[in-house]
């Protein structure tokens, strides 16, 4: 029989049956379980799995078996067993490691019989008990029982090995708080003032780490790369491609099909009805925008008087001067020149020529900083009348002379000079006005007398006073013949000025070639030193130089010719400022690498493209009132072969005395304006029945006009009486809408110039020599909106009221032909009644006179009227 | 039939065009194929390319907006105005009919 060893129990059951000291795990064999009858799965069973044996029984099987029993293991347990019984456990699920188990214990024993008891009492009492209610049992404290972990605690913890050393120091109590000094010593000087401790290897004392305690943590695998790009410049990336089209073949076929027609039959409706609704009625018009004006104003609404600003005279001079002509720097701001003349008659001028050539004759340069001095002072031959600035080249100014010449000057080496001046409302306070007799020349020194670089030749240019002098503008320029060319230099070269000498010249400033021979002769002559400071720019025109082309404004064979005052060509971009000054700056700018004006003969060439299509008919104000609107080309006479001015296309003399202002208006190419005399008269080009607007008879003599430079319909008079009138031709259209007093005197010159959309100044020049400067109120300055297309309706208006009257008049005409035919007719007719008719008249009178006198003679009796006859009669 | 000549356009789609361009303010016309290369036009080429190019891509957008928002639904007439002119497009399954106005007097 093979009885197998009681084997120990696994270190797990070990501790569970060392949590229940008292249960004993046993194996029973078949043969003990017969003999004590405790044979699974017939005593033994699940509902009573445990079996009460008598300690006799176990003694007895002692003595029998000796220790080959089964309870050998646990014999000492169940000698020191109190009671009588002992209580074996048939353990199925091998809890305790074997198939049965014993409890060694009374205590146990009850515990194990009692227990399974009140746990099926508590099953029946939680059936009646509702689930809902929970009653709370608190827990009841236990004292603890040990189950090993006091033992992990007390290995863990950290307990000082070795005591630790303590060390009391004292003190003196009267020695605490006592001033103490402290000072410095150095270490090393004083023996035995500090201890070392060098370190120094112990070989005892060196450990070798045998044990680490190193936490770990799984992390997901990282990777760190990094990678150099490869930098391309940037590059320029075009694409370039062509629209699909189709050809014309299918186009046809397109065309030609069906659903096409189709197509445009549906949908043509809905787009007419669309078209149709546009013409009818603009939908998208907010008109109360429309009705307001502009609301954002500078400055008072009501304020519409011209405001002083400054006013420039130049008082070094010795004899009375007047202003003949006013021009604004076209790029500095606040620069601004004058030229002055001597305000003497013909004869005075010929009594007083020696006085009279000591004094050079000044075009002044004024700036608004500095009131008494002028900026520069340009000096010619001879009184200036007009002059004007190169628009091209600000540095380059041409001027006609009271003499017939024409005066060129250029401050290009003064250019910096002009345009760094310090412009600003503040004058210096230190600037006084000291009396002539005390002014030394040498303190003088911010005037420069700029001497002229060229003047026109005496003999061939215009014999008497140049009235009017322009720049042609850079667009277009004329050869001999009048011919238009187009301009390649992108400069304006060339001049215009019309004289009292009845002609007007064309002037060009290039160098002529055909006339090389010529001047150096000349120039061997007349050996002029020239002076250094003067610059070389048109020397090549200096004394020599001739028109281009003269035209004479003759009137005819027989009467004197017409004596031009002003003229003005189709293209006069000197009033266009502000939108130009880009434009004209960016040309300084390219000018500034190569002045053309230093090197002008590279402009010459021969082959020019002419311009078709150009309208070279000009208008001319006249001395005696009248305005020519005639043409610069010349023809040449079929009769002599020469070359010969054309007739002017049309002539009107509308005013009473010399016309001073012909100006073409800022805002339309096509409308003049001309003042002279009494009355403004307004032209529209191209209309040949007559001006537009004339007006009545002013109180006092127009002297000077210009157009207002942004708003279409205003332009300025002056008058003789220093008055200014302001038309307003939107306000009034028969007199000035607002007249200021600007002077005591004569005007004689007005140019308004704008330098900002808030800043407006007209400049006025008068009899006296004073120039003033005015602000233009914002009122004036600022048009409102629509009053360009106002101004064109009201000049259309005119022109349609013109050819109304042109044709009223033809009317009137033909009507009054028609009168007179039929009076002549009524007359004719009296007289063509025949004679027969005459006869046949008087004898019908006579018959009917027979038969009254019979009617009266039967009435009163005399005669007897018989029956008979009575039936005849009837 | 093969010898009667040049082939002719229908008159009623000559007389259309032809009307719709003699309205008042009417600038050009054109018509303009599914694929937005234009047929017909009163404009030249360049202009015509620009806007026909351009047009189509507007008026298959504006299709699209129209039917996303509702699938039933289907783009009839495209009006476009602005501060110069106003541009009008009928569009079709087909064709493209432009046409631009300039409605202010």
């Amino acid at each position: 029989v093979w009885i197998p060893a009681p084997t120990f129990p696994t270190p797990k059951e070990r501790k569970m049956a060392a949590g229940h000291p008292e249960i004993y795990p046993l194996v029973l064999t078949t043969q003990t379980q017969e003999l004590f009858k405790c044979q699974i799965d017939e005593d033994v069973t699940d509902e009573q799995p445990y079996k009460l044996i008598k300690k006799e029984d176990i003694f007895a099987d002692f003595r029998n078996r000796a220790a080959v029993s089964d309870f050998y293991p646990v014999k000492k347990v169940i000698q020191e067993y109190p009671g009588d019984e002992l209580l074996v456990v048939y353990d199925k699920d091998f809890k305790y490691g074997h198939n049965f188990y014993l409890i060694g214990t009374e205590e146990g024993k009850e515990n194990y019989l009692n227990a399974p008891e009140l746990p099926e009492e508590q099953e029946e009492y939680k059936e009646y008990i509702p689930e809902d209610i929970y009653v709370y049992k608190p827990p009841i404290s236990k004292p603890w029982v040990s189950l090993g972990s006091e033992k992990e605690i007390e290995e863990e913890s950290v307990k000082e090995s070795t005591k630790q050393i303590t060390y009391m120091i004292s003190r003196k109590r009267n020695e605490f708080g006592a001033p103490i000094k402290f000072s410095d010593q150095n270490a090393s000087s004083v023996k035995d003032a500090y201890i070392e401790c060098t370190a120094y290897p112990d070989h005892h004392f060196t450990l070798k780490q045998l044990e680490k305690d190193v936490g770990m943590q799984v992390i997901p695998k990282v990777k760190d790369i990094s990678t150099q790009t490869r930098w391309t410049y940037p590059k320029n990336a075009t694409t370039q491609y062509y629209p699909r089209e189709l050809s014309e073949e299918e186009k046809e076929t397109f065309e030609q099909s069906k659903p096409l027609s189709d197509f445009l039959n549906n949908t043509s409706i809905n787009v007419e009805i669309a078209l149709q609704q546009n013409e009818i009625m603009n939908t998208f018009i907010d008109d109360w925008k429309c009705l307001a004006e502009e609301e954002s104003t500078f400055g008072d609404k009501t304020d519409t008087h011209l405001k002083e600003y400054q006013s420039f005279t130049d008082l070094h001079s010795l004899t009375e001067k007047m202003v003949t002509s006013v021009s604004w720097h076209p790029t500095v701001y606040g620069l601004i020149a004058v030229s002055v003349a001597v305000r003497l008659s013909f004869e005075e001028r010929v009594h007083f020529s020696g006085k009279l050539l000591l004094q050079p004759s000044l075009i002044l340069f004024w700036s608004f900083s500095d009131p008494i001095h002028p900026q520069l002072m340009l000096e010619s031959p001879d009184d200036i009348f007009c002059f004007k600035f190169c628009p091209s080249d600000p540095n380059i100014i041409a001027g006609g002379c009271i003499n017939g010449q024409i005066v060129m000057w250029d401050i290009s080496a003064h250019a910096d000079r002009i345009e760094n001046i310090k412009t600003g409302g503040s004058r210096s306070k230190k600037v006084t006005l000291k009396p002539m007799f005390l002014l030394e020349p040498d303190s003088n020194k911010e005037a420069t007398y700029i001497r002229h670089c060229a003047v026109s030749s005496i003999e061939s240019g215009h014999k008497k006073v140049i009235t009017d002098i322009h720049w042609l503008p850079d667009t277009f320029e004329i050869n001999r013949l009048g011919a238009v060319f187009e301009n390649r230099n992108g400069i304006c070269c060339q001049l215009v000025t019309c004289s009292a000498d009845c002609t007007v010249c064309f002037w060009d400033i290039r160098p002529q070639k055909s006339l090389t021979p010529q001047p150096i002769e000349k120039k061997k002559e007349e050996h002029i030193e020239i002076p250094l400071d003067v610059p070389s720019t048109f020397l090549h025109l200096d004394l020599s130089w001739k028109p281009l082309t003269k035209l004479r404004l003759s009137k005819g064979e027989t009467s004197l010719d017409h004596c031009p005052t002003k003229i003005s060509l189709s293209e006069d971009d000197l009033l266009y400022n502000t939108q130009d000054k880009i434009l004209t700056q960016s040309k300084a700018v390219n000018a500034e690498e190569i002045n053309p004006y230093h090197n002008l003969e590279a402009g010459l060439a021969n082959q020019l493209k002419p311009i078709e299509d150009f309208c070279t008919k000009f208008f001319a104000g006249t001395e005696e009132g009248g305005v020519i609107y005639t043409d610069w080309k010349m023809e040449r006479d079929p009769e002599t072969g020469r070359l010969m001015t054309k007739k002017p296309v049309s002539l009107y003399t509308v005013h009473d005395g010399a016309v001073h202002t012909v100006q073409r208006s800022p805002f339309y190419k096509d409308i003049i304006l001309t003042i002279g005399g009494w009355n403004v008269a307004i032209w529209k080009e191209g209309v040949m029945i007559g001006p537009l607007l004339q007006s009545s008879c002013a109180p006092k003599r127009y002297t000077a006009g210009h157009w207002s430079l942004t708003r279409p319909g205003v332009f300025y008079v002056g008058r003789e009486d220093g008055y200014i009138d302001i038309w307003d031709l939107l306000e009034k259209t028969h007199e000035p809408a607002l007249s200021q007093s600007i002077c005591i005197t004569m005007i004689t010159y007005i140019k308004p110039w704008t330098f900002s959309a808030k800043q407006q100044f007209i400049a006025i020049g008068d009899y006296y020599g004073t120039l003033h400067i005015l602000e233009i109120p914002w009122t004036l300055s600022h048009p409102s909106t629509n009053e360009v297309s106002s101004m064109n309706h009201y000049f259309e208006r005119e022109v349609k009221h013109l050819e109304y009257v042109e044709q009223r008049k033809k009317i009137r005409e033909q009507e009054k032909k028609e009168m007179e035919l039929e009076l002549e007719k009524k007359k004719v007719k009296t007289y063509q009644k025949s004679k027969e008719q005459l006869e046949a008249e008087l004898k019908m009178d006579y018959e009917s006179y027979l038969e009254l006198e019979k009617s009266i003679l039967i009435n009163l009796g005399f005669i007897k009227v018989r029956e008979t006859m009575s039936f005849l009669d009837l | 039939m093969l010898g009667l000549g040049l082939p002719q356009r229908p008159p009623l789609v000559e007389e259309t065009l032809k009307r719709i361009q003699s309205h008042k303010g009417v600038i050009g016309t054109m018509v303009v194929n599914a694929e937005g290369i234009p047929i017909r036009t009163t404009l030249d080429n360049s202009t015509t390319v620009q806007y026909a190019g351009l047009l189509h891509q507007l008026t298959m957008k504006a299709r699209s907006t129209v039917r996303d928002i509702d699938p039933q639904n289907d783009l009839t007439f495209l009006r476009i105005r602005s501060k110069k002119h106003e541009i009008m497009v009928a569009p079709d399954k087909e064709y493209l009919l432009i046409v631009i106005q300039n409605p202010c007097e």
